[in-house]
């Protein structure tokens, strides 16, 4: 089963390596990973998805809080939990009607135009990955000249009072 | 406050740490080190021969002591040789700090003369490695070093100085507290799970205790004892629990696994309840895993937490420090001191069982007058410390003819490299273990192979005055190697035969230590004895019977309930070395 597990980590030189070579000495494997800062300057924050068995699983939030400098390892698919994914797609549009097809496509999506020249057009997406597969099938007749993916974020939905689900003030994108 | 430059706040870091001896060999970036060291009274330097001699006898310093050991080596092929060494105290969770010099740091990543990115290569094989940039950041660096290596798992943790930042000059006040948000080890056992396992033990009729290296580590060898005697029940230990657990008490069955005893195997293999203490149920210890106690539940006590359930399913998993959960342990258990002797009148037809194998399969081997038998060189070496030393070993048969033979009653007399196995680590722990304690009886028990590795040490044991006894068990084989060549690949003794062995009473010589040749077996007692009297070092060849194998053994992949005793079936040859038609002919060209 795939799982999402969130690391907050020491944000020093090194630390990515520590990580990415646990799972490869230790033969899990990391279908995708992500770095970035939190709101404290000396923590960065990981989001690897990887695969296993509960048994595998359990090793690997084990192994990741043995790690010196891991603060925090939460496994995100025990709880609900939202992802999300930025995608950066280049696409030929020399002919008129392919520019039109693609501002339809990108519209339908909520995508947006992030740069235009007169024979391209550069697309930015966020969503999960069925959008982002989506999308890439609807834009692959026109000719997809590039791809760039940031990989996966994911981060838990607040938790909330059982009173506030009554009166169903959850909203969900 | 008082101004140093790097190197001389290095030197009274390790001071204030309590560390006593240096081990290593200098070189260019270290010399800013080496010149701090010139003529400092506080911190002896034993220089090696080896960098890798170095990292095993701080290793070996450590294992005697229960201290961190401490080896200073410089960058590029200085701190590469000790990598073997880390990983080594990596597998068997051994406090070291390997300090390491690295090119100035500019020069870093430039592929500079005598540059490796030895933070890089230790990441997988240390607990931590730190690579300080900065000379304000030196004195808190090694402070956490010592902290990460002795606390929780212990384990060996690397620093790496560039030149630059030893030389650099700075305000030096050593911080008295230590503190990591993102490391705390968990000493306490739950006590919820400990009154489990206390009802547990209760409960059982044919319990086992499998402990190992976590009870020598925290030093809980009296709580082991007093868990074993007020509960009656049968003690196994590992390669690295022996001497946590007396080798001559009653209750011991000897050592497990592949070639331990066929009682200690049975006795697991038959139990409800194996109570695991600080092991972690290596392969060597579990055979077959699936075959492993299969009727047993299992109770697991280890510091650390990625033990338990790695290989094994565990009923009652304990995460804390050994000697505080056997600590808690045993009160619980001994509020229910009136049911004790009816638990232990309930035991009474396991208690007879064990006995049964014991009687059935008892260590042995054939003697014979004419050859040494290698076995007969460990009783007599026992029988003539009585057991008062301290042994470390090499890796291979004799490794495991010491294990079997010889009886260590108190912890950290037997040194061993149990995890890694890595030949050659004997002699310089030895003499670690030497430096650390000058007045205990250390022997080395080597096999020709290992002792080859590590040989130039002996200038290192002449030089320094360590009295080391080496007990070469020399058979001209890579013996391990050539048993299974000939257990399971049809006598193909590839690659195992060591033609060219020196002359080893010739060898030590050379070094002015003192050498001596046992061939027959009323030789063995007098080199025994004469090794001992002298107060120097000295190798002891004994000459063994060339073809004696380790017995009893579980074939690789068996379970430990089908113990071999030295015919090899078919079956079993095929299920290690594979189906095979004999190679006929000659190897060689026409």
């Amino acid at each position: 089963m795939q799982h999402i597990i969130s690391i907050l980590v020491e944000n020093k030189f090194g630390v990515l390596s520590r990580v990415s070579g646990l799972f490869s000495g230790r033969g899990f494997n990391i279908e995708n990973i992500s770095v970035g800062t939190t709101l404290d300057p000396s923590v960065s924050q990981m989001t690897v998805i990887t695969q296993g068995d509960d048994r595998i699983i359990e090793q690997i939030i084990k192994q990741l809080n043995k790690l010196i400098d891991v603060i925090k390892v939460v496994d995100l698919s025990e709880k609900d939990y939202i992802v999300r994914e930025t995608a950066l797609i280049k696409i030929h549009t020399s002919r008129s009607e392919d520019r039109s097809e693609a501002l339809r496509i990108t519209e339908i999506f909520r995508a947006r135009v992030v740069d235009s020249t007169p024979t391209t057009y550069t697309i930015e997406i966020t969503g999960d990955e069925n959008k982002i597969e989506a999308i890439i099938n609807l834009l692959r007749p026109l000719g997809i000249k590039e791809i760039v993916r940031t990989g996966k974020i994911a981060i838990a939905r607040e938790e909330m009072k059982a009173a506030a689900i009554q009166e169903g003030k959850r909203i969900r994108a | 406050m008082m101004k140093m430059i790097g190197a001389e706040i290095l030197i009274e870091s390790l001071k204030k740490e309590g560390v006593d001896t240096l081990f290593g060999i200098p070189g260019g970036v270290v010399l800013q080190i080496f010149d701090a060291l010139y003529n400092e009274k506080g911190l002896r330097f034993i220089l090696t021969r080896h960098e890798q001699g170095a990292a095993h006898a701080a290793d070996g310093y450590a294992r005697a002591t229960g201290r961190p050991g401490v080896a200073l080596v410089t960058s590029g092929p200085g701190a590469t040789n000790t990598v073997t060494g880390i990983a080594n105290a990596h597998m068997d969770s051994i406090p070291l700090v390997v300090i390491t010099g690295q090119v100035a740091t500019r020069m870093i990543g430039n592929d500079a003369f005598q540059e490796a990115d030895i933070v890089g290569i230790t990441r997988p094989c240390t607990k931590y490695n730190f690579l300080v940039k900065d000379v304000n950041d030196l004195a808190m660096t090694i402070k956490e070093a010592f902290y990460i290596a002795r606390t929780g798992r212990p384990g060996p943790v690397l620093i790496d100085i560039p030149k630059d930042v030893s030389g650099a000059r700075t305000d030096f006040a050593y911080p008295e507290k230590v503190s990591l948000r993102s490391y705390n080890p968990t000493y306490y056992g739950n006590k919820w799970q400990i009154k489990q396992a206390a009802q547990a033990i209760a409960r059982a009729k044919r319990p086992v205790i499998y402990a190992g290296g976590g009870v020598i580590l925290s030093n809980a060898s009296g709580e082991l004892k007093e868990l074993a005697e007020f509960n009656r029940i049968p003690v196994t230990l590992t390669l690295m629990g022996l001497g946590g657990f007396p080798g001559t008490h009653p209750l011991f069955l000897g050592m497990l696994g592949m070639h331990g005893t066929y009682t200690a195997n049975m006795t697991v293999h038959h139990s409800d309840l194996v109570i695991a203490i600080g092991s972690r149920f290596d392969d060597r210890v579990t055979g077959k895993v699936t075959e492993f106690a299969p009727k047993a539940g299992f109770i697991h006590i280890d510091i650390d937490p990625t033990n338990i359930r790695k290989n094994i399913h565990v009923d009652i998993p304990i995460v804390g420090y050994v000697w505080n959960v056997l600590f808690e342990l045993n009160k619980d258990l001994k509020a229910s001191q009136e049911d004790r002797d009816q638990w232990i009148r309930e035991r009474g037809p396991w208690y007879e069982q064990i006995k049964e194998w014991e009687k059935e399969h008892p260590l042995a081997y054939k003697k014979n007058s004419k050859g040494i038998k290698p076995q007969y060189v460990i009783e007599k070496l026992y029988e003539l410390t009585g057991g008062d030393a301290i042994v470390a070993t090499d890796v291979g048969q004799h490794q495991m003819w010491v294990a079997q033979y010889f009886k260590f009653d108190k912890p950290r007399t037997i040194l061993s490299s149990g995890g890694l196995g890595t030949m050659g680590f004997g002699f310089p722990a030895a003499i670690g273990a030497q430096v650390a304690c000058p007045d205990k009886l250390v022997f080395n028990v080597a096999g020709d192979g290992s002792f080859q590795m590590n040989v130039q040490e002996l200038a290192t044991a002449v030089i320094n005055h360590l009295p080391v006894k080496v007990a070469v068990i020399n058979n001209g084989y890579l013996g391990m190697v050539r048993q299974w060549q000939e257990l399971f690949f049809n006598r193909h003794y590839s690659g195992s035969v060591l033609d060219g062995t020196p002359d080893y009473v010739k060898l030590a010589e050379a070094y002015g230590a003192v050498g001596m040749r046992a061939k027959s077996p009323s030789e063995v007692e007098g080199v025994i004895k004469e090794a001992i009297r002298v107060k120097r070092p000295v190798v002891m060849d004994f000459v063994v019977d060339p073809e004696e194998n380790v017995f009893p053994m579980v074939p690789a992949g068996g379970a430990n309930s089908e113990m071999v005793f030295g015919e090899v079936s078919k079956e079993e040859k095929e299920k290690v070395g594979g189906k095979k038609k004999e190679k006929k002919g000659s190897v060689l060209p026409a």
